[in-house]
């Protein structure tokens, strides 16, 4: 079956980037919120400041509903490289499913198990064991960012393995995977990405709170005045200081990428000839539907690539042409004549990844970053000495800036797994020809499986998906516009810090507001 | 033992624990309807599973993971052998986690009871899901010599699978009803009480069935000794149900599961995926097996990572050891510790 084209695998590759895009929606928000909630709720136990819970609460509550379907799109992951990418598995199974297993037994169980704690918790256990509940499922979030993105990186740079008889991978030192100079950047990188999201979100909904209050003629001295204003502070800075370090990090990653995957970098910027000192593409337009370098015009500026690539102002930097001969001296000019590369096979190969999916994405993960972290240092400024903006375009910008970081975190990854192809495991450069391993990804779909199979999943859980975004937006829109009070059923004027009881009162209704933030 | 042995008695360990624990999660679930007459019965059941389905849900998740990680090759045949059964088991598993966290979260009776029916939809369907990709995975699966599956998308679907997918579904019914008996009090204890001693000769049958199928098929005489311990416990749970003893019913049930499942990975040992078209092409351990080098460190890895992880499971469980129930009680005993 050949709809639109597509043959099995190019289905399975949408399925797969679909399914991977939508989960890192909710990854960034659980592992930046969670560190902040954390924070808060430290801030609490040590100062018993009511704006802590209450802030607390509320920000806890939209990390629950965020981390559910985390956790839902997570499972799909689980599965899928089992499900359509069989042959995938086959290859990297001595080195891949112990990064996922480790994940699991490492990571999940601390996440599931003390999150449950944290959210059932209040109350009933002391003080500071509740607190440590919470910090100890976000100590899973980022562990199991860690491995997860160990198990990416070795995809991109494969260390630690020897070449067995058949050609796969022996896995000969973990050690080497685990502090693979990849996965220690690409970690660092989006830890700090997801604190973009986190902070751009405490940013957006804070200033709307708190232009609403003000134009409501609200009092600013009151417990809800601090909760907003407290946020926007906290978020405006978590959000500079992050980006600030997303572009250290990705200096690094940058760096890394030149040596370790050129061809990435050179599309990334359009670069077709080799250049010494090389020039830093700023924008770039091209003849629509051709994947020629050649046919890309660029407006650039001198040097910097150079400098990005290799951290000095005068060194040759490979372009796009140049490395494609490399690469198919290499490791051939058309795919092997074999059934398991299906439609590919005997083609001729592409080594370049689709140019303007690389170059735009590159730029829209630095451009949408970079706009969030003005929008924070507007929201900062803005709120200085006590003060709370009014301006409409200034306080609803912001509140539409919130998605700008979820922007850059997806096209981050568009950028590095499609400037990976035509390889779904990259060679590793460092080591000799001989004992590379790579593999394409034409070879990589489970072979017995259909089209019209993988049509009827990717269908199935597009469909899914959307209608859970859809309900999603409206449960947190329904409950940001309630404010802070709907994240806890304690909230009256009289409030005292005592712990929220849940279950040791009799009226149902606030037994329910109570359940409300809890599940 | 050699490793690779280690390590197929750790995936069936960990396959057993996860329908242990989810199993009594799907079990409340796929109960609502049946048990749950009243908004605040099923309010009070919902409750009982609530803080402990998501890490009940990562047994599933490790196990899966320790399929890829020791196995890959098992987990490269059933998969996708399997294909379309294993996303409507992931479609499942996604609308009842949601609905888990969204039914709270809008106050409207049909909202509520939207979800709620979510919940048990989301519930039956992985469990039966569940059952039947374990079913074929134990008893036959159409591959070739490549551990590519014959035929269409359904060729799994065997007899084996209804049959691992209804046992499955049976175990959990009553696992669930005796979880509720040991959790809740009220009406719905009762009710559930009297749920398991009507049904829990029937429920266990596909399940004895199925380790007895695997046993006269591959098995030792170790492996019938199981099975007839299985059986025993059947009888032991159903006059611990007559007698009201809640607490000793549930274990025995629970020892149902554990001598069934060891019976049956027992049995199967060393083949993952027996193929229906050739025992030739059957998948074994020694084919499907990662390293020696790759297993030492999974090997190490569990061996301190796993009993940390059951120890404060285990203590999660003993937080939440009160019995819950559907009437507003007025004061807490001593039990909440002072903030
Ligand atoms: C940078 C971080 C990161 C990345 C690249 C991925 N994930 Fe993820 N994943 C998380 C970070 C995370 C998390 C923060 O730990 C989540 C998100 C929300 C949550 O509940 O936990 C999670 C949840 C989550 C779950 C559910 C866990 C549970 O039930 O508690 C599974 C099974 C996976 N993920 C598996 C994967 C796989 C196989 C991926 C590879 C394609 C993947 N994730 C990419
Ligand atoms: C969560 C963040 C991630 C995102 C957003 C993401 C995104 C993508 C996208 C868009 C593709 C399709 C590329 C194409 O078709 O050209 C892809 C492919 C792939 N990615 Fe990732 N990825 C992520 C993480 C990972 C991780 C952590 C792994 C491994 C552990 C991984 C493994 C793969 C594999 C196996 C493919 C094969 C399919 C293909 O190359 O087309 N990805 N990913
Ligand atoms: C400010 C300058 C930035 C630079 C120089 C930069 C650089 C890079 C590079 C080179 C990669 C690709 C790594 C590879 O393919 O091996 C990357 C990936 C990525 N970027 Fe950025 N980045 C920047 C900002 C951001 C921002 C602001 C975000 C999000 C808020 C972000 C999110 C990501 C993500 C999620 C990935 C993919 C995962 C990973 O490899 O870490 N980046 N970045």
């Amino acid at each position: 079956m050949d709809v639109l084209g597509m043959d099995t695998l190019d289905i399975a590759r949408w399925q797969f980037g679909i399914t991977t895009v939508y989960h890192f929606l909710m990854v960034p928000l659980t592992i930046g919120l969670g560190i902040l909630v954390a924070v808060m709720h430290t801030m609490w136990v040590r100062t018993d400041k009511p704006e802590w819970l209450r802030m607390t609460r509320f920000w806890g509550r939209i990390y629950l509903i965020n981390f559910v379907l985390g956790v839902a799109t997570g499972l799909v992951q689980e599965f899928q490289f089992g499900l359509a990418w069989s042959e995938y598995s086959r290859f990297v199974g001595d080195v891949f499913g112990s990064l996922l297993a480790l994940e699991a037994l490492l990571a999940f169980f601390l996440e599931s198990t003390f999150l449950g704690l944290w959210i059932f918790g209040w109350g009933r256990i002391p003080k500071k064991v509740h607190l440590a509940a919470l910090w100890a499922a976000v100590i899973g979030s980022i562990v199991s960012a860690y491995f997860i993105i160990a198990a990416n990186s070795w995809m991109q740079h494969p260390v630690g393995v020897t070449v067995g008889e058949d050609g796969r991978p022996v896995h000969t030192d973990f050690l080497a995977v685990l502090t693979n100079n990849t996965a220690l950047a690409a970690f660092s990188h989006a830890v700090v990405a997801a604190l973009m999201v986190a902070g751009a979100l405490l940013v957006g909904i804070g200033l709307w709170h708190l232009r609403k209050r003000k134009l409501a003629g609200r009092s600013p001295e009151d417990v809800d005045h601090a909760v907003w204003r407290r946020s926007v502070r906290l978020g405006g800075w978590v959000s500079l200081a992050a980006f600030a370090l997303t572009a250290l990090t990705g200096d690094w990653q940058g760096k890394l990428m030149y040596e370790q995957q050129p061809l990435k970098m050179s599309s990334a910027e359009a670069l077709c000839e080799t250049e010494a000192p090389a020039s830093f593409s700023i924008f770039a337009f091209g003849k629509f539907g051709s994947n020629e370098c050649d046919d890309v015009h660029s407006i650039t500026v001198p040097y910097i690539l150079s400098y990005l690539a290799h951290g000095d102002f005068s060194t040759a930097v490979p372009g796009v042409n140049e490395l494609q001969e490399e690469y198919a001296a290499v490791y051939g000019e058309t795919y092997p004549d074999d059934p398991s590369f299906g439609a590919k096979a005997g083609e001729p190969i592409d080594y370049a990844p689709v140019l303007a999916v690389t170059y735009w994405n590159f730029r829209l993960m630095i451009g949408m970053g970079g706009l969030s972290a003005a929008v924070a240092a507007y929201a900062l400024w803005s709120t200085r000495r006590g003060r709370v903006p009014t301006s409409r375009i200034g306080v609803y910008g912001s509140l539409l800036a919130v998605g700008a970081p979820f922007v850059a975190n997806a096209s981050g990854w568009i950028f590095t797994e499609m400037g990976r192809q035509p390889f779904v495991v990259h060679p590793n450069p460092d080591v000799p020809v001989e004992d590379q391993v790579w593999f394409f990804t034409a070879q990589a779909v489970s072979p017995g499986i259909s089209a019209a199979e993988v049509w009827t999943s990717l269908i199935t859980l597009t469909v899914v998906y959307g209608v859970l975004a859809v309900v999603e937006l409206w449960l947190i829109g329904r409950f940001v516009r309630a404010g802070v009070t709907s994240g806890d059923g304690h909230a009256t004027p009289g409030f005292t810090p005592e712990p929220p009881d849940d279950e040791d009162d009799g009226a149902p209704r606030r037994d329910d507001d109570v359940l409300q933030f809890a599940y | 033992m050699d490793l690779q042995t280690l390590w197929f008695a750790a995936v069936a360990v960990l396959w057993t624990g996860f329908l242990l624990l989810e199993g009594f999660d799907f079990g409340v679930a796929a109960l609502l309807p049946v048990l749950g007459r009243k908004p605040a019965d099923r309010h009070v059941m919902l409750r009982s599973i609530g803080p402990l389905w998501d890490g009940n849900e990562v047994w599933l998740i490790t196990a899966v993971g320790a399929v890829f990680a020791a196995f890959p090759g098992w987990y490269a045949t059933w998969l996708p052998a399997l294909y379309l059964p294993f996303v409507l088991v992931l479609f499942g598993l996604i609308i009842r986690a949601v609905a888990f966290e969204w039914r709270h979260s809008h106050h409207t009776e049909p909202w509520d009871a939207t979800w709620t029916r979510i919940i048990t939809a989301g519930s039956l369907i992985a469990a039966l899901g569940i059952g039947a990709a374990l079913g074929a995975t134990t008893l036959g699966l159409p591959i070739d010599a490549d551990g590519t599956r014959v035929g269409g998308a359904f060729a799994g679907l065997s007899w084996a699978a209804l049959l691992g997918a209804v046992a499955v579904l049976g175990f959990s019914l009553v696992h669930g009803a005796l979880f509720l008996a040991l959790k809740v009090d009220g009406d719905v204890r009762l009710r559930a009480r009297a749920f398991a001693l009507r049904w829990s000769p029937v429920a266990a049958l596909p399940l004895l069935a199925w380790a007895g199928i695997t046993h006269l098929r591959y098995g030792t005489p170790i492996t019938g000794a199981l099975w007839l311990v299985a059986a025993l416990a059947v009888v032991v749970a159903w006059t611990r149900i007559r007698l009201d003893r809640e607490g000793s019913a549930f274990a025995a049930w629970a020892v149902l599961l554990v001598a069934s499942a060891a019976t049956i990975f027992g049995a199967a040992y060393p083949v993952v995926v027996p193929s229906t078209v050739d025992v030739a092409f059957d998948v074994t351990v020694a084919d499907a097996s990662v390293s020696d080098y790759t297993l030492m460190i999974m090997t190490w890895a569990a061996g301190i990572g796993l009993p940390v992880v059951l120890g404060y499971q285990t203590w999660t469980y003993w937080v939440f050891r009160k019995r819950l129930t559907a009437e507003p009680v007025q004061e807490e005993p001593a039990e909440v510790v002072p903030a």
